[in-house]
């Protein structure tokens, strides 16, 4: 495969960065919390709504799922995060699906096959 | 829909920001006559934490080298909002690509209907995909198969993935956090800013 690699941006590399840094990096939520948030994973209460809701249908998120939030004692900042770590693995999820699924789909070409 | 002059859902995000950044925001709104987007303000927000990182991912996929014109790119980005029902985004992407192209018809046309837009069938079959990856949250070997077939490089393909990332995650923000849905003028301001400068 012809690749001018001098050219091409390593996106592979700044995503990593996103990602580390709001999983592993300093925070106010705890890092298990984050990972929880990333995977749309177990929470009980208003944030498991809040969370799915940010991973599945951000665009139905209401004032009152915040509110619930932050009434059952998580900080603003760290629904900041939480919500942050939500979208990022939501989007990551479709990012590292598609790329998996090009990679093999090149590799049966045998890397060149469609190259315009 | 979040109207304007409507704090985002975090007290934090309307004025928890350092002095330089509110001192930038002022600056932004005296020049512009403009209140600064609420996608714009959020990246200042303990920018090391996310702000940083992503604008520059978000740069680099939109303005980056790239086989896309900038008007590809930011219809992409107008149309995974799309399926995202993402009203800011949606608003904000189409006047970049409005202007971009100098063609606000084409743009309004890929929202009508995909399939008989006048566009090529390159961007066409990579905006099938990014919808149904955005979507369905997946795609299969058929769909990558189609976009390849359609003419488009692996390489275009991926710069397509990165601004797909870029704009599940920014659309899902805006409206968790509640982004306000500016008027059209204040759009078109942010959309020549954009176009001018970028993401950085």
């Amino acid at each position: 495969m012809k690749n001018k690699r001098n050219d091409t941006v390593d996106f592979g590399k700044l995503h990593k960065a996103i990602v580390t840094r709001i999983l592993q990096g300093e925070g106010m939520a705890s890092p298990s919390q984050r990972q929880a948030a990333f995977d749309n994973g177990s929470f009980d209460g208003p944030l498991r709504t809040l969370i799915d809701k940010v991973a599945r249908c951000a665009y139905k998120v209401t004032d009152k799922d915040v509110e619930a939030v932050k009434a059952s004692g998580v900080s603003e900042d760290q629904i900041f995060e939480l919500i942050v770590c939500a979208a990022v693995g939501a989007a990551t999820r479709r990012y590292d699906g598609a790329l998996t699924i090009l990679a093999s789909v090149m590799n049966e070409k045998g890397g060149s096959g469609y190259a315009p | 829909m979040r109207k304007e002059g409507v704090d985002m859902r975090l007290k934090i995000l309307n004025s928890g920001y350092r002095f330089g950044a509110k001192v930038l925001f002022a600056v932004i709104r005296a020049i512009s006559r403009y209140p600064l987007p609420d996608a714009a303000k959020l990246v200042f927000y303990r920018p090391d934490f996310y702000g940083s990182p992503m604008k520059e991912f978000t740069h680099q996929a939109m303005r980056g080298h790239s086989a896309w014109s900038v008007g590809d790119r930011e219809l992409m980005a107008a149309f995974v909002s799309k399926m995202n029902e993402c009203t800011f985004c949606i608003k904000a992407h189409s006047a970049v690509a409005a202007r971009a192209y100098q063609d606000k018809a084409k743009v309004a046309a890929v929202f009508s209907d995909l399939e008989t837009a006048p566009i090529g069938e390159p961007l066409r079959a990579t905006l099938r995909m990014l919808g149904k990856l955005t979507k369905d949250q997946a795609v299969d070997a058929d769909d990558m198969g189609a976009v390849l077939a359609a003419g488009v490089s692996n390489k275009q393909i991926e710069d397509a993935l990165a601004i797909c990332f870029a704009f599940n995650t920014t659309n899902r923000l805006a409206d968790a956090f509640g982004f306000a849905v500016l008027n059209t003028k204040a759009f078109e301001a942010g959309a020549k800013y954009l176009l001018s400068r970028g993401y950085h």
